[in-house]
């Protein structure tokens, strides 16, 4: 039978039924959840203000013990957690092999269900800055 | 570089020398690389010479200069479309509705101009977003809520322009009712001011909304009238505290008092959150479940039948198992004893069904800890989330993604025998389109007096795919108006078969909607085409 594609059905009424009682009480929820407290520099300390306002949404760290349904999810990471598993961390603030022209086309591309960023979003001194803070721990 | 239709080369050299002019060299994009940011992330027409795309793109920082803007397209007639922060994915993104047009790109206007915490209102400019309003409500310690979309990257001006919904309280989950006041710039560049604030120096312009004489700030909302650069919303004043409670009742037939009770306790004002419709039964072990026990091979059996065929069926299973057929989730927004006392009276009434159960949800005193907000689905407390991604997003369950998706999204009447009749006619539609069955889908709950389907259509980079499930689904489109149910919203691509639908007494509204268009845009600059509504010389040019 030829498909004209996967339907996804009423999926928000299902979804946000997913939020049971409390569980875990553990997590350490914030808005934009960054990673790590080190020094910066002001290039990197910008790229990671950069990173935890259009970023962090999606590519934040997953919440530790969270009731299942939406809310326990975090689509970034999840998505690079299944695309790697386990090959490569799935917290880009983790990654120590990204490249500024591999940040630049996804961010001004996009991937799958991630849209591309504009230049009103995100200026291209931004990009620059997000660039110096997710490849901060490269090694040379 | 792309020249927009009907404009010739050196009047477009023109007037992109007055835009920079007007906003500043480095705020007029015209290179391809630049330009091919504006494109729809979520195009159906992805890579296909009908793919709506941008000549240029202009970002003004003031009202003062989005009225130079205008008055320069206005005078080479050059078409332009005017987008807030552009994220209105799956409805259009950041692209235009007629090819060619240049986009009027709202991001730089991004102020906050008032939060008033005593009545209860924000005054904000088109570029901010509802993280930005979040934001700087929480860093001032204001105790107020915004009724948030989901996701929650777009902005307030945008999401309620185009008729989007949250999850509060039905006063402010409807973006468009909770608006107060705006501000427009109209095709020649003159500026407007709506309901009170049309009087100079008004004091309550974001406190009553209809000023004098006709109101008309509906016109500018899923439409091409003007540059909506100012909109007052109302807020809510933060609860006390927020309770939720499921009821699940155990036959299919259930279904429909169990509707009517909700509908009566939330146009009484018992129930005050959005509800949820759900069933226990049907979401067992799917994909969306809240990791309940995967179907025995009972239930698999019976559900690989047509539902119809099987209703009896599961009724019998669902009463064996003790599961519920169907569930509505109510919450509570309140005083953390009227919520229980609502909750105790919202049982009371669902009780009038035999064998109806009842389990208690969340309670919590308000605001919400961090530990709490990781085990809550934030955007029902205000709170704006970008998890929703996580609906198509790559996943263990979902390892190869899409590229987004458009929403079929008719409004049926909120009955419990409309969910059975929408039901019946989507299967053999689908069956008909060869689209995936369903086995039983639910309505959502964003408006009190009707129900929302919500069908995902993928977005895909196969061209061949994008063109069957556009021509699928504009003939569901065609399928639901035959039966009264009419979109509420939609992408582009299917604006005008949409608009086609609304069609009482030979398209007489959609005849009132060109002849305000012809009036108040005479060169037809403002989003040509945008919901349906094309101007003067191009309905010409159509034919």
């Amino acid at each position: 039978m030829r498909r004209a594609g996967k339907v996804l059905l009423a999926a928000l009424g299902f979804v946000l039924l997913g939020t049971g009682p409390a569980t875990g009480q553990d997590s350490s929820w914030t808005l934009f959840p960054s990673h790590g407290q080190e020094s910066a520099t002001p290039i990197i300390q910008r790229g990671k203000e950069v990173f935890q306002n259009l970023c962090s949404g999606c590519h934040g760290p997953v919440i530790k013990n969270a009731s299942p349904g939406i809310g326990a999810t975090m689509p970034g990471t999840d998505a690079l957690a299944a695309k790697y598993k386990g090959a490569k961390p799935a917290m880009l603030e983790e990654r120590t092999d990204l490249t500024p022209q591999f940040i630049k086309i996804f961010v001004r591309n996009g991937v799958s269900v991630m849209p591309r960023f504009r230049k009103t979003e995100l200026s291209d001194a931004d990009m620059e800055a997000l660039s110096a803070y997710l490849t901060r721990n490269n090694k040379p | 570089m792309k020249i927009p239709p009907g404009v010739s080369a050196g009047d477009f050299a023109d007037a992109i020398k007055q835009f920079e002019d007007a906003v500043g060299k480095e705020w007029v994009f015209t290179s391809d690389e630049d330009v091919a940011l504006y494109r729809d992330a979520y195009s159906p027409f992805w890579g296909e010479a009908d793919e709506l795309v941008a000549s240029a793109a202009v970002a003004p920082d003031t009202v003062e200069q989005v009225q130079k803007v205008v008055r320069i397209a206005n005078h080479y007639k050059i078409p332009i479309y005017p987008v807030s922060t552009g994220k209105d994915l799956g409805y259009g993104g950041s692209a235009p509705t007629y090819s060619g047009s240049v986009v009027l790109d709202l991001k730089r206007m991004n102020r906050i101009l008032e939060v008033n915490e005593q009545n209860a209102y924000a005054l904000v400019e088109p570029g901010v977003s509802y993280f930005d309003l979040y934001r700087y409500i929480q860093e001032k310690g204001i105790k107020l809520w915004v009724d948030v979309p989901d996701p929650g990257w777009g902005s307030p001006i945008g999401n309620s322009l185009d008729r989007g919904g949250g999850y509060l309280t039905a006063l402010y989950r409807n973006h468009f009712d909770s608006h107060c006041g705006m501000e427009v710039v109209l095709a020649n560049g003159e500026l407007m001011r709506t309901g009170m604030g049309a009087m100079p120096g008004a004091q309550t312009w974001q406190q009553y909304k209809s000023g004098f004489g006709p109101w008309i700030d509906g016109m500018f909302s899923q439409s091409n009238f003007g540059v909506v650069t100012k909109m007052g919303f109302w807020l809510l004043p933060q609860p006390d505290a927020y309770l939720s409670g499921t009821v699940m009742v155990p036959k299919h037939e259930d279904l429909i008092p169990m509707i009517d009770i909700l509908n009566w306790l939330e146009n009484t004002n018992c129930t005050t959150g959005m509800p949820f419709l759900g069933s226990p039964l049907l979401s067992r072990g799917g994909p969306l479940s809240a990791g309940g026990p995967p179907p025995d091979a009972e239930l698999t059996a019976l559900l690989a039948k047509p539902i119809a065929t099987t209703l009896n069926e599961l009724d019998a299973y669902a009463q064996k198992k003790g599961v519920g057929f169907f569930s509505c989730t109510l919450s509570f927004y309140g005083a953390a004893e009227a919520n229980a006392a609502n909750w105790e009276f919202a049982k009371e009434k669902f009780s009038a069904i035999p064998g109806a159960k009842f389990v208690d949800g969340q309670s919590y005193k308000l605001p919400l800890t961090d530990e709490q907000k990781g085990n809550v689905n934030v955007p029902l407390f205000g709170i704006p989330s970008l998890r929703m991604f996580s609906i198509g997003a790559r996943s263990e369950a979902n390892p190869t993604p899409g590229n987004g998706h458009i929403w079929f999204a008719p409004i049926i009447p909120r009955t419990g025998e409309a969910i059975f009749e929408a039901n019946r006619v989507f299967t053999d539609a689908a069956k008909e389109l060869n689209l995936p069955v369903p086995s039983f889908s639910l309505p959502t709950c964003y408006w009190e007096r009707g129900f929302i389907y919500l069908f995902g259509f993928p977005i895909t980079h196969d061209i061949e795919a994008n063109k069957r499930n556009r021509a699928a689904f504009d003939r569901l489109v065609q399928i639901a108006a035959q039966h009264g149910w009419g979109e509420y919203r939609t992408a582009p691509a299917h604006q005008a078969s949409v608009m086609d639908t609304y069609s009482f007494n030979n398209h007489a509204l959609l005849h009132f909607h060109e002849t305000v268009k012809d009036a108040i845009d005479p060169n037809g600059i403002l989003s040509a085409g945008r919901y349906g509504i094309w101007p003067k010389h191009l309905r010409e040019a159509k034919g």
